[in-house]
C-alpha cells in the first residue's frame, strides 16, 4: 500500500509541474490559438535564471529559504519578459498569417532558445543547490512525501487558486476571457486586444518560470534540454484537459502525472514518455476537446 | 524629428535586450569550484547588436508592410529566370552537367556530402506532398525515414535481402505505418495534428531505443551492406560514386512523379483540401482519401530515402531520427516554398551543404537554423523560390 502511495504522490507532484506549465499553453491557445512551441523553452529559462541566481546568493553566504524565493523572484521576472519578447518578434508579426505560420516561427523560437542556452552556458547537467527547507511537520511521513513534493503541490494549488481568481475578478481577466470569447467583439468594446496578449504571455511565463524553479530544486539538476520534453508533456496536459480551460489543464496536468508514474510504477520505466504520448494519441482520436473542453462548432 | 524617434526606439531595444540576456549571456557559474565568470563583452555586443538589428527589423516591417499594400506587381529576377525558357533552358543544362562530372571533379568526401543533401531533397519533396501540398503539419516525418531505415537494416541482419528487394518492402512498411497514423488523426484540425505526428514520432524512436531484442536498442546495427550493382563488386570509392548517381537518379523520378501529381485530380485535391477544407468536401472531394493518400504517399519517399540512408551509411541507430531531423526537413519545406519544387531542391542543398562547408559556425548552426525559421515567417512566408499559383484566364 505504501508504495501505492508514493506513486500516487509521485504523480501529483510530476501532475503539479505540468499543470503550472500547461496553464501558460491553455492560456495563450485560449486567446490567439497558436501551440506556443517556445513556451517549454520559456520554463528551461526559468529554471536557468533561477540557477545563476541561487549559485550566486549561495557563494555570497546566504542560505536556506529566502535565497530559492530570491532566485524564484527573479526567474519569474526574466520568464515573464522573455515570453513578452518572443511573442513581440514571433508572434505579433503574423497575426494576420495563415495557421501554419506562426506555428512555424514557434518551433524555430524554440530550437533558437534553445541553442542560445546551450551555447551561452553549457550542454551539461548543471547541478541546483537543493534550497528547500526541511519541514518538521512533515517528518512522520517522510517515508511517504518528502518536503519538496509537499512543497511543489502546494504551491501549485496555491497559484492555481490566485490564478482562477485573477481572472475571474480583475480587470486584465475579464478583458483575457473577452477576448478569448471573441477578439473583434472585444476590439468594439474597447479592450486592447495587443495589450492582452501581451499580459496573457507573460502571466503564461511567470507560471512556468515558478514550475522551472520548482522542478529544479526538487530533481537538483538541469540542462538546455529540459523544455522540450516538458513543454510536450504540457502541451499534453494542456490538450487532455481540454484547451482554453484551466481546470481543464490543472485536471489534465495530474491525469498526466498519475498515469506516467503509475505506469513507470506497475509496467515499466525505460517507457516513461511513450505512456505520456500514447495518452495525447489517445485522447486526441477518442476526445479532442479534452475532458473539460467544449469542442467548437464550426461555422462557415 | 524622425530620426530621434527612431533612434530612441532603437536605444530602447538595445536596453531591453541587454537587461533580457543578461543573466544567461553575461554570467556563467561553476558551482562546484565556486566561480563567478562575469562576461561583459558578451552584454556589450548584444546591446549593440540589438541596436542595429532592431533598425533592419523596422525597415523591413515597412516594406513588407508596403508591399502588402501595392499587392506586388512586380517581377522578381528569381521568378524570371524559373519562368523565360531563353533563361532557363541554358541554366537547367548547366546544372545538370555539373551534376553529371560532379563526382569526377571533387573529392569522394565531397561526393559523399553531396548524396547527403540529395537525400534530403528527396525528403524535403516527400514531405512537400504532406504540407506544402495538402496543408497538414507532420512533425514527426521522420518517423517513417525510421521505419525505412530500419526496415533494410532488420530484414538484411534477419534473412540477408539485399537493397534493391527491401526498397520497395521499406516504401510499403512506410506507407502503411503512415497510413496507420494518418487514419486517427483524420479528424483533427492543423494544429493538434502537429502535436499527433510529433507524438508519434518520439513514440517510434523511443521504441527503437528501449526495444533491445527487437531494434539492438541505442547501439544500432551495423555492417549493412552497401547498394550492388548487378553482382559487380565495388570499391569504397566506387560504391560512393554509384549511390550519387543512384540518388540523382532517384531525385529526377522524385521530381518527375510528384511534378505529375501537382497537376493531376489527387494534386488538385490536396491543393484545394489546403486551402479550405469545407468547400473542398462540399465540392465532391473524399477528405478521408485525400489525406490518407497524401500520408501514404509523403511515408512512401521518407521510406525509400531511410532504405538508401540505411545503405549509404551501413549502421542505423535511433539518435539519427530525432525531433531536429523533422524539424531539419520541415525547415527545408518552409524555406523552399511551400509546393514550390524548385525551391525544395535549393533550400536542401543550402541548408546541408553550408554548414558542411562553414565549419567555423558549427556551433551556431541550430542557433541559426531557429532563426531563419522564425525570420522566414515574418519576412518571407512564401519561401525562397514560392510556389507559382496557376491562374486561369477567360
Amino acid at each position: 500500500m505504501d508504495y501505492f502511495f508514493e506513486l500516487l504522490l509521485g504523480g501529483l507532484t510530476r501532475g503539479s509541474i505540468y499543470a503550472l506549465i500547461a496553464l501558460g499553453y491553455t492560456m495563450v491557445y485560449g486567446i490567439i490559438e497558436l501551440i506556443n512551441f517556445a513556451h517549454g523553452e520559456i520554463y528551461m529559462i526559468g529554471a536557468f535564471t533561477a540557477l545563476i541566481v541561487a549559485s550566486i546568493l549561495t557563494m555570497a553566504g546566504m542560505t536556506g529559504f529566502s535565497v530559492l524565493l530570491l532566485a524564484a523572484v527573479v526567474a519569474v521576472i526574466y520568464s515573464a519578459a522573455y515570453g513578452f519578447t518572443v511573442e513581440k518578434i514571433a508572434y505579433k508579426p503574423l497575426r494576420q498569417a495563415p495557421r501554419l505560420s506562426p506555428l512555424i516561427s514557434a518551433i524555430g523560437m524554440s530550437i533558437f532558445l534553445q541553442n542560445y542556452v546551450l551555447i551561452a552556458q553549457t550542454s551539461d547537467f548543471l547541478p541546483f543547490p537543493s534550497l528547500i527547507p526541511e519541514l518538521p511537520f512533515l517528518e512522520s511521513y517522510s517515508h511517504i512525501i518528502g518536503p519538496a513534493e509537499f512543497f511543489i503541490v502546494a504551491t501549485t494549488a496555491l497559484v492555481t487558486i490566485i490564478l482562477t481568481l485573477f481572472i475571474k475578478f480583475t480587470k486584465i481577466g475579464k478583458a483575457m476571457r473577452a477576448t478569448a470569447q471573441d477578439r473583434n467583439m472585444a476590439m468594439l468594446t474597447g479592450v486592447n486586444v495587443n495589450k492582452v496578449i501581451s499580459n496573457t504571455f507573460i502571466i503564461g511565463s511567470a507560471l512556468a518560470a515558478v514550475g522551472g524553479v520548482l522542478i529544479a530544486s526538487h530533481i537538483g539538476r538541469i540542462n538546455f534540454y529540459i523544455g522540450f520534453i516538458a513543454g510536450i508533456k504540457a502541451f499534453t496536459a494542456a490538450v487532455l484537459g481540454g484547451i482554453g480551460s484551466i481546470p481543464g489543464a490543472v485536471l489534465g496536468g495530474l491525469v498526466l502525472g498519475w498515469t506516467e508514474s503509475f505506469a513507470t510504477g506497475y509496467v515499466s520505466s525505460d517507457y516513461e514518455d511513450v505512456f505520456a504520448f500514447l495518452l495525447l494519441v489517445l485522447i486526441l482520436i477518442f476526445r479532442p476537446a479534452g475532458l473539460l473542453g467544449r469542442s467548437p462548432i464550426q461555422k462557415v | 524629428m524622425k530620426v530621434v524617434a527612431e533612434l530612441k526606439k532603437s536605444l530602447i531595444v538595445s536596453v531591453w535586450f541587454m537587461f533580457l540576456t543578461f543573466p544567461i549571456m553575461g554570467i556563467r557559474v561553476n558551482t562546484i569550484e565556486k566561480i563567478v565568470e562575469w562576461r561583459w563583452r558578451n552584454i556589450f555586443i548584444i546591446g549593440i547588436g540589438s541596436f542595429i538589428i532592431s533598425f533592419v527589423w523596422r525597415y523591413l516591417l515597412e516594406r513588407n508592410r508596403k508591399q502588402a499594400e501595392a499587392k506586388k506587381g512586380s517581377q522578381s529576377w528569381g521568378r524570371l529566370i524559373l519562368e523565360e525558357p531563353k533563361f532557363y533552358k541554358p541554366a537547367l543544362t548547366a546544372v545538370a552537367l555539373f551534376a553529371l562530372v560532379f563526382p569526377f571533379i571533387f573529392s569522394s568526401y565531397q561526393t559523399n556530402i553531396m548524396t547527403t543533401a540529395l537525400m534530403y531533397v528527396m525528403l524535403g519533396l516527400g514531405l512537400n506532398v504532406v504540407v506544402g501540398l495538402a496543408g497538414l503539419l507532420d512533425l514527426g516525418y521522420v518517423a517513417f525515414y525510421a521505419v525505412g531505415a530500419y526496415s533494410y537494416a532488420l530484414i538484411n541482419y534477419h534473412f540477408g535481402l539485399g537493397f534493391w528487394t527491401v526498397l520497395p518492402v521499406g516504401a510499403l512498411l512506410a506507407a502503411f505505418f503512415g497510413i496507420l497514423l494518418g487514419f486517427p488523426v483524420l479528424r483533427l484540425r492543423g494544429d493538434y495534428l502537429a502535436i499527433v505526428t510529433l507524438g508519434f514520432g518520439e513514440i517510434i524512436r523511443l521504441i527503437l531505443e528501449n526495444w533491445n531484442e527487437f531494434s539492438f536498442g541505442p547501439s544500432g546495427i551495423a555492417h549493412i551492406p552497401r547498394p550492388g550493382l548487378m553482382g559487380i563488386d565495388l570499391t569504397l570509392n566506387e560504391s560512393i560514386i554509384y549511390l550519387y548517381y543512384l540518388m540523382i537518379l532517384f531525385c529526377l523520378l522524385t521530381i518527375f512523379i510528384i511534378n505529375r501529381l501537382q497537376d493531376s485530380r489527387i494534386g488538385r485535391a490536396w491543393i484545394a483540401l489546403r486551402e479550405d477544407e469545407v468547400a473542398c468536401q462540399a465540392m465532391g472531394i473524399d477528405k478521408t482519401k485525400t489525406k490518407l493518400t497524401a500520408f501514404a504517399l509523403g511515408a512512401t519517399w521518407a521510406g525509400m530515402v531511410g532504405v538508401i540512408f540505411a545503405a549509404k551509411t551501413t549502421f542505423v541507430n535511433p539518435a539519427s531520427f530525432t525531433f531536429l531531423e523533422s524539424a531539419m526537413i520541415l525547415s527545408i519545406v518552409v524555406l523552399g516554398g511551400m509546393g514550390s519544387i524548385v525551391g525544395v531542391f535549393i533550400a536542401a542543398l543550402i541548408l546541408i551543404l553550408s554548414p558542411e562547408y562553414l565549419r567555423a559556425f558549427s556551433n551556431y548552426r541550430m542557433l541559426l537554423f531557429g532563426a531563419v525559421m522564425v525570420l522566414m515567417m515574418v519576412f518571407r512566408p512564401q519561401g525562397i523560390v514560392p510556389k507559382v499559383r496557376r491562374i486561369y484566364k477567360l
